[in-house]
């Protein structure tokens, strides 16, 4: 009995406790980033954004989310019925499971992975079948052609994304996340945007070819695919499609804040004082700044022009750079032990 | 030295973020956007919104029923129908306009030599059900005792254009 409780039930709940605090926030950030990148694109485009649920507008979300649960779920009849329902689910899951690695401070991790990096790119390279599945079993040409453009919009900018992780392994010399954040200690001087500065651009660049968001929103393209692969869906559908995508935007944005920007660390020794969970969220909010300013200032991009920035923009200049890196460090004899 | 400027600034990103700049100092502008229900644009006098039949100030009804408007209607929305009064003044018994119809051309207005019907600044009188926009003669005169100030004042200060 004493091993049941101690040895099951007991971790068993400190486990879905933990889930719960990550997931929980979690889904109120993806509400309120919804709100957030109305209100920002409102701002830059001179108008006042949602202000009329709640103050300011702040029930807003809570309104969206409301509306689409009670919605109906429509399943199109030519549609294969159980991929058709799985699809989102496998969007939103990959969505959430992804945060069992990232770092919020000393500590705070779900599981200390000693691959976080590779299980983190792992996942967020199967978020592709979600949306394939969505498009296929959708049986409708835009929903298919969304879901084909998508697919390989993500896998040619995750080679990217692959060399530019690769690079700042090299400096860091490990594949555990906290090691990254660790790596990264004692001031703002010591973060990696500042030795991997091009590397740093193109990252911001391809998380957005990465998440399918402007100027890289190819898959939804309103004018040519309607919204792209999942046009067929409807209600809590949709609504976990749209979850997956905002939540995936703030995982790469959690990415790009631990590989990059000092994880859970203050930028100036003095600062320490304020928790490191704080600063982690204020950095993720930052470069979630930078996904709706992107946004709010871009165009979209042609097909064959994205394909030509991933290839043979992207793909060069970080293989370039992992050379660079690894010849700097092999020379000068600083490999990480 | 112009390849280099050019690739230079390609791959510094000048345009990039010279547009991000741009949108940034956007952000800062003041609002342009107008609380509609609580707040509303400025209107000409010339504006055609809803329509109203008037009366002179004494109470009697403006429109002597000379079918003008029914006639130019281009979307034959007006319906007249005319009796002479026991006084002998020739006045309509039945003036309806079908709101569905109408296309607010203004050519009512501007055919009726006793400014009797006018298009006013009202533009918010949707309905629950197509029946509620066959406008009869009772609904045109009540809303011509609804506006009278303000058609009165728009066409005031339309006259000297006219």
């Amino acid at each position: 009995m004493e091993l049941l409780w101690d040895g099951y039930i007991q971790p068993g709940i400190w486990i879905v406790a933990k889930i719960l605090a990550i997931v929980l926030p979690l889904l109120i950030a993806v509400a309120y980033l919804t709100y957030a990148e109305r209100k920002v694109i409102g701002a830059m485009q001179m108008r006042k954004g949602p202000n009329v649920v709640g103050p300011f507008g702040l029930l807003q979300p809570l309104a969206d989310g409301l509306k689409l649960f009670l919605k109906e779920t429509v399943i199109p009849t030519s549609a294969n019925k159980v991929v058709f329902l799985i699809a989102p689910m496998l969007t939103f899951i990959l969505a959430l499971v992804a945060w069992a690695v990232i770092p919020f401070g000393e500590g705070l991790v779900i599981s200390n992975l000693n691959v976080g990096i590779l299980y983190l790119f792992a996942i967020s390279s199967l978020g592709v079948y979600g949306i394939v599945m969505a498009g296929w079993s959708s049986n409708s040409k835009y929903a298919f052609l969304g879901a084909l453009r998508s697919a390989a919009q993500m896998v040619s900018y995750e080679i990217s994304i692959g060399l530019i992780i690769i690079s700042v392994l090299l400096t860091t010399g490990s594949l555990n996340l906290s090691d990254i954040v660790l790596a990264q200690s004692g001031g703002i001087w010591n973060w990696n945007f500042i030795y991997h500065l091009p590397m740093f651009v193109i990252f911001i660049v391809s998380i957005l070819a990465e998440t399918n968001r402007a100027p890289f929103d190819l898959p939804e393209a309103e004018a040519e695919l309607v919204s792209g692969y999942n046009v067929d869906y409807s209600a809590m559908t949709f609504a976990l499609f749209f979850l997956g995508e905002y939540a995936n935007m703030i995982l790469m944005s959690g990415l790009c804040a631990t590989l990059f920007l000092g994880g859970w660390q203050a930028p100036l020794p003095f600062l320490d004082f304020i928790p490191g969970p704080l600063w982690f969220i204020f950095k993720i909010c930052m470069v979630l700044f930078i996904f709706l300013w992107v946004r709010a200032t871009f165009p979209r991009y042609r097909y064959d022009q994205l394909m030509r920035l991933g290839w043979k923009v992207f793909l060069p200049l970080s293989f370039a750079w992992v050379m660079l890196v690894a010849t700097f460090l092999v020379v000068f004899d600083k490999v990480p032990a | 030295m112009s390849f280099i400027d050019r690739t230079a600034r390609s791959f510094l990103l000048v345009e990039l973020l010279s547009g991000l700049a741009l949108t940034f100092k956007y952000m800062f502008k003041p609002k342009v956007t107008l609380n509609y229900p609580y707040e509303k644009g400025p209107l000409s006098p010339r504006f055609r919104g809803e329509h109203a039949l008037r009366r002179y100030p004494n109470g009697e009804e403006r429109c002597i029923a000379c079918k003008l408007c029914e006639a130019i209607c281009p979307a034959q929305a007006i319906t007249i129908e005319v009796e002479p009064r026991l006084d002998g003044s020739r006045r309509t018994t039945r003036y309806d306009i079908d709101m569905t119809k109408c296309i607010y051309c203004g050519f009512c207005e501007e055919a009726c030599p006793v400014d009797a019907i006018v298009e006013g600044p009202n533009f918010e009188f949707a309905t629950e059900n197509r029946e509620e926009l066959l406008y009869d003669k009772d609904k045109l005169l009540e809303n011509g005792e609804r506006w009278e100030a303000e058609l009165a004042a728009r066409l005031e200060a339309d006259a000297p254009y006219r």
